[in-house]
């Protein structure tokens, strides 16, 4: 437990850098790159008094090291400072925004493992086979799917084509948005409200979507469950089970998958990232109200602020998940000391 | 694997010729289709799919009906059928022929930009592998920390700042995967740089730079033609992605996401095939770069496939 602890507290303090060097990163690409947020954003024509004017408004104008340590302030305090076309605070649209974005996510997530740990396993249990070669193949081409357009399938097959399920939003217009205000998940609002209706209407739009993202990420869950399935099955416990005249599916899918579980929860951690990106483009194609499509309107708006507090929590989720993903996997694997 | 092979490919080589070393590689693949079965028949199929993107690359004037650009090739809209196999787009423009055209923009970014990140990568990861110290720390938890970002994220940040175009494009492309190519040569550098023959180089005086670029280097190559390769196909699906949401190119060139992106408008009447077939070139051609690398994976590092 000891050795526990002190992993625990090493490894959050490592967060610290990292998130430091990602917010530099962020800072360096929109402020510091060639390509100036105000000319862009007032167009090429404006005169020049105009832009000097706009720049010291926003701060722009001050030496490139204050501002540096201006921004890393302003995020001690949990500020992202104010929109450049819009009155409101950047922190505002995120909040509201944000709680979309971890639904699908979450969703995607689900779907993932669903479909790519029963598939990866499968196929290390037939290894060699034609089963197993299909699956294998299907984790290659699954991979190699732009998520959009895998996306735009989906539309097309159960949205245009068999009209089972809505192509775009959160819910359907005829549903009363002040259902909405708890918490932001939708799925939890509509049950906390009660209301079942809302909840299925809210459920049919997730599901394309974070059916999309599963699909497109199992490709990588099937290669390493099944990597790691491999492994597992050569060890000796699984031959002493096996020896124990445990039954095979019990010896496959119970004393193999769990100790193939560890890595796999690595890799979640790892694939969250590639999970967010998958996001932004799935809330472009479904139309979906997240932190992708606020980043995306806000770039077309030149909206640096806004853009830049985007990427700025997407950066700190992506530390805290690893972090968190860590801890767990600390806690779960007795061999993770430090 | 039989004793004898182990013999031909040594793990590490310590003299280094281009000639030596290109012998090396097509010893070991023209081999392999005896030990290796289907991952040799992975590889050709890539290969082969690699090869015909190429083709369809650099000479799409003898594949293609019409001109990419042509804005009068039939009707508007229509389905396939025998004059416009892919149909024809909302500008009576002929849909397979913007996708054979579209190859060369697609290849030609993700080609550039995976060169342009290996370039910057390999050598920081030798000199920061090798020499170690401080330096060393802070490169490598820099590019951890770029690296555990979502690639597509940032490269979407550089490409808005820098506006559209071919070449800031492949520059956004690049920067996300240089990451990629300092862990893996860094990782195998320190591995490397305990080994004897570095040790007895040492000790006859040769210089640092000297044994990094003859001794260490060309054991480095074999891990990197595989990334290399896997990177490309990464590459492809993040400037599809860029293209597709609007951060890629002018209009006028022909793209593959860009095309998917606007047939996107037209999909709620049905019309399928302005985005199917660019979608479809896209997992081909991924999936062609990919095999190649996995199929390479197997066959130059054996290592692997004892898994």
């Amino acid at each position: 437990m000891k050795g526990l602890l002190r992993y625990a507290i090493t490894r959050i303090l490592l967060t610290i850098p990292m998130i430091f060097i990602l917010l530099t990163v962020v800072f360096l690409v929109l402020r510091v790159m060639p390509g100036d947020p105000v000319s862009a954003m007032l167009g090429a024509h404006a005169p020049e008094r105009v832009i000097e004017e706009k720049k010291e408004e926003l701060g722009l104008n001050k030496p490139i090291i204050i501002q540096y340590f201006e921004y890393l302030g302003q995020l001690a305090r949990f500020d992202l400072g104010e929109s450049m076309v819009l009155k409101q605070k950047v922190t505002d649209p995120i909040k509201e925004k944000l709680p979309a974005t971890i639904e699908l996510t979450l969703w995607g997530m689900f779907f993932t493992l669903a479909i790519g740990v029963p598939l990866g396993a499968y196929a290390a249990n037939k290894r060699r086979t034609g089963r197993d070669f299909g699956i294998r193949l299907y984790g290659n081409v699954a991979y190699c799917i732009p998520v959009y357009w895998m996306g735009l399938m989906m539309q097309l097959v159960f949205g245009v084509w068999l009209k089972w399920l809505p192509i775009a939003g959160r819910t359907s217009p005829r549903i009363m948005s002040s259902l909405f205000s708890n918490t932001g998940f939708y799925l939890i609002d509509t049950l906390l409200a009660g209301n079942l209706r809302a909840f299925g209407d809210v459920a049919v739009h997730l599901l394309l979507p974070s059916l999309t993202l599963g699909i497109v990420l199992s490709g990588v869950f099937v290669r390493l469950t099944r990597a790691n399935m491999l492994d597992v099955l050569k060890s000796d416990f699984i031959l002493a089970a096996r020896a124990r005249g445990v039954s095979e599916k019990l010896v496959v899918y119970k004393h193999g998958l769990k100790n193939a579980f560890i890595p796999i929860l690595t890799m979640l951690g790892l694939q969250f990232a590639i999970l967010l990106a998958g996001a932004v483009l799935t809330e472009t194609t479904f139309s979906w109200p997240g932190m992708g499509r606020l980043l995306m309107e806000r770039i077309y708006l030149r909206d640096y602020p806004t853009v830049q507090g985007v990427i700025v929590v997407f950066a700190i989720m992506v530390s805290v998940i690893s972090l968190l993903v860590d801890l767990l996997y600390a806690a779960v694997d007795p061999r993770v000391k430090y | 694997m039989n004793k004898t092979e182990k013999k031909n490919t040594p793990v590490v080589e310590a003299r280094f010729s281009p000639a030596s070393l290109l012998r090396k590689i097509i010893g070991s693949v023209s081999k392999a289709h005896k030990t290796y079965g289907l991952e040799w028949w992975i590889m050709i199929a890539g290969i082969v799919i690699v090869l015909f993107m190429l083709y369809m690359a650099f000479f799409p004037q003898t594949i293609a009906p019409f001109s990419a650009l042509d804005q009068d090739t039939g009707p508007q809209l229509s389905a396939p059928d025998k004059t416009h196999i892919f149909g024809t787009d909302n500008l009576k423009r002929d849909v397979f022929s913007r996708v054979v055209f579209g190859s060369r923009t697609i290849l030609g970014v993700a080609f550039s930009a995976a060169l342009l990140s290996s370039i910057i990568g390999i050598p920081l990861g030798l000199f920061s592998g090798y020499f170690g110290g401080a330096l060393d720390r802070i490169l490598s938890l820099i590019m951890d920390s770029i690296y555990s970002f979502p690639g597509l994220i940032l490269a979407i940040a550089f490409a808005a700042m820098l506006g559209p175009g071919v070449i800031n494009i492949t520059l956004a492309v690049s920067v996300i995967y240089i990451p990629t190519y300092f862990r893996l040569v860094r990782g195998q550098v320190l591995t490397l740089k305990e080994e004897l023959y570095v040790e007895a180089a040492h000790s006859i005086g040769a210089p640092n730079i000297i044994i990094l670029i003859k001794y260490i280097f060309p054991n480095v190559i074999a891990t990197v033609v595989v990334v290399f390769s896997l990177n490309i196909a990464d590459a492809i699906m993040t400037e599809a992605a860029l293209s597709y949401i609007g951060l890629g190119l002018p209009a006028g060139i022909p793209d593959w996401g860009m095309d998917i992106a606007i047939g996107k408008s037209f999909l709620p009447s049905g019309v399928w095939w302005m985005i199917t077939f660019p979608g479809l070139a896209i997992i081909l051609l991924a999936l062609g770069f990919t095999m190649l690398g996995e199929g390479l994976a197997e066959i130059l590092n054996p290592r692997l496939l004892e898994k």
